[in-house]
């Protein structure tokens, strides 16, 4: 069952379109990865959906309930934590989360031990009655989640939710996004973080340039670019000449990474083998060598032609 | 049908109620708020009052309007540009709230602050000057509506388009100073020029000061179920300018 339906999302800003003819559906119970660079059109969309931004075409359903037509029916399925801490900072964690519990229509009791239950899980619960104002930026996020969740949503929407937290906040978000889904929730986690969407995401949508690129499972998307494997070889002298390189004629897709170089190919193992060639003609050693299969950020990097640009920079030098 | 026409009733008052208590509990004390509505009006009356021999019959009635309008109108202005510049307006957006539900929720916490301070000016007319409405009931009555209206014009002079506080600042004293010079606050309407007494019924303060000038024991210059009537159409007015402004405001921001 579709909990989000997403159909021929369009927006524009003047003269650019941020976002460009979106579809797409996210099943009940899925963790839904939405990835783009900076400026991709991630944050609009996460906008319309959640009924911050109205699009100038498409429609956006929630558990069934359309969005521009049954705005707060879709509201209470839903908790949104944005990419802004937009906590009240006067109020404090406990104010904040009697007040959106009450909006959600959650009885006085229940509100009061769900808040104390999530503030405890969220190692907050000492400090709910301190004003916001003097939180740090980890706990302002964990008390914007606290916040969200108030009203048990089906679906949870997260804007970058660990972008500039420490790391244990990032730990404890990132299990709770996990726990949360057990239960059968959806949740659709709009971030640039390659690594975490790959740690939590049942499906991935890569958007760029206000397109939508793809949707597969991360381990699909490793499959289908099979053209991203790479061959990562450390050389002894570390330096060789990028006409050398290109000399291996199997592969023009190569860059530098610290003191290694990455080839990108289809056929590692031909690449192995104009390698240890070319290494035995010049009086080069290789000091390790190793074949890695695509990892997501080569999948996004690829999609969203920034490979490209940075191979072809590499190979330029 | 009736079932659910209660139903949706219920979830309004409960939605409007929680924005009304998160609003006292973040705005009631904020310089804006406490200058607006506690020392403008003070001063206003102190200015026009020190050094002159005013009847307390005359003179309560006048720091009553004045107080009426400032506090009620001074929570109202603050909420939703504070908010769009905090974020927390977006906030609103994404919970299941409509414009209908922040407009009565900021129209209720108003109303509460202009209640209690005009009681508290009332109280203070009597304890002072010895000056206490004629008719109290009709008097609260007029509080009543007035403090209603004014509450609906501060939710109204929020709503637009800015997350500047400034520009709703400037806005909301363009249109209330002069208001308590047209609407016969210190000088009675029927003494204003006539051009002055044509203008004054295009402000709702007129409505309020003759019917507060009436609870204390002076002579009517409009009927007062005409005053009543029209201090309830303003507040309809104003509640639906503030709805209207607050969805267009939402495709700006």
């Amino acid at each position: 069952m579709h909990v989000i339906k997403a159909s021929g999302l369009y927006k524009r800003y003047g003269n650019t379109v941020a976002v460009n003819n979106i579809s797409f559906t996210v099943e009940r119970g899925v963790i839904f990865g939405f990835l783009g660079p900076n400026g991709a059109g991630k944050s609009t969309t996460q906008r319309i959906l959640t009924g911050v931004t109205k699009p100038d075409a498409g429609v956006v359903e929630i558990a069934s309930y359309n969005l521009s037509r049954q705005p707060l029916k879709a509201r209470e399925v839903a908790g949104v934590v944005p990419e802004m801490a937009n906590v009240y900072v006067d109020l404090s964690a406990w104010e904040n989360l009697m007040f959106v519990g009450e909006v959600y229509g959650v009885g006085k009791k229940k509100r009061a031990e769900r808040a104390a239950a999530m503030l405890e899980v969220f190692g907050l619960f000492e400090k709910r009655h301190l004003r916001a104002k003097g939180f740090s930026k980890g706990m302002k996020q964990r008390l914007l989640l606290c916040m969200a969740l108030m009203g048990d949503p089906e679906v949870l929407f997260l804007d970058e939710p660990t972008s500039g937290l420490d790391v244990q906040s990032t730990l404890i978000i990132r299990e709770l996004i996990r726990d949360y889904n057990r239960q059968g929730k959806t949740i659709f986690l709009t971030t640039h973080n390659i690594e975490e969407a790959n740690q939590l995401c049942d499906l991935v949508a890569i958007i760029n340039r206000g397109e939508l690129i793809v949707v597969d499972r991360p381990e699909n998307l490793r499959k289908t670019f099979t053209s991203l494997q790479t061959v990562e070889v450390a050389f002894q002298p570390q330096f060789i000449s990028p006409d050398l390189l290109k000399k291996t004629d199997v592969t023009k897709r190569f860059k530098k990474q610290g003191d290694k170089y990455i080839f990108y190919t289809e056929h590692p193992g031909q690449v192995i083998f104009s390698i240890t060639e070319l290494c035995r003609s010049e009086g080069v050693d290789i000091l390790s060598l190793q074949t890695l299969r695509p990892s997501l950020e080569n999948v996004f990097l690829d999609v969203t032609g920034k490979l490209n640009e940075s191979g072809g920079k590499e190979n330029d030098r | 049908m009736i079932a659910e026409v209660y139903l949706h009733l219920m979830i309004t008052l409960q939605r409007s109620l929680a924005i009304a208590k998160k609003n006292a509990r973040i705005y009631y004390l904020k310089p804006p708020v406490l200058i607006f509505g506690l020392l403008f009006p003070s001063f206003m009356f102190l200015a026009f009052s020190i050094g002159r021999t005013i009847n307390p019959a005359e003179l309560v009635p006048a720091l009553l309007g004045m107080t009426i309008l400032f506090a009620a109108s001074s929570v109202g202005p603050l909420i939703t540009p504070w908010e769009r510049q905090a974020g927390t307006y977006e906030r609103l957006l994404t919970i299941p709230v409509s414009s209908w539900h922040i407009v009565v929720g900021d129209v209720g916490s108003s109303f509460v602050y202009g209640l209690l301070i005009s009681l508290l000016s009332l109280f203070l007319g009597i304890c002072i000057f010895n000056a206490g409405p004629a008719y109290p009931i009709a008097f609260i009555l007029v509080m009543f509506l007035s403090v209603c209206c004014f509450s609906a014009l501060g939710a109204a002079m929020a709503a637009l388009p800015t997350d500047q506080l400034s520009n709703v600042m400037m806005l909301s004293s363009l249109i209330r100073l002069p208001m308590i010079f047209i609407s016969g606050v210190f000088v009675p309407l029927k003494e204003l020029p006539l051009w002055g007494q044509v203008i004054a019924r295009i402000s709702p303060l007129s409505y309020t000061m003759d019917l507060v000038r009436w609870s204390f024991g002076n002579p009517l210059y409009f009927n007062k179920l005409t005053s009543c009537f029209m201090l309830i159409g303003f507040t309809l007015f104003f509640l639906y300018l503030a709805h209207i402004a607050h969805r267009q405001a939402n495709r700006i921001f």
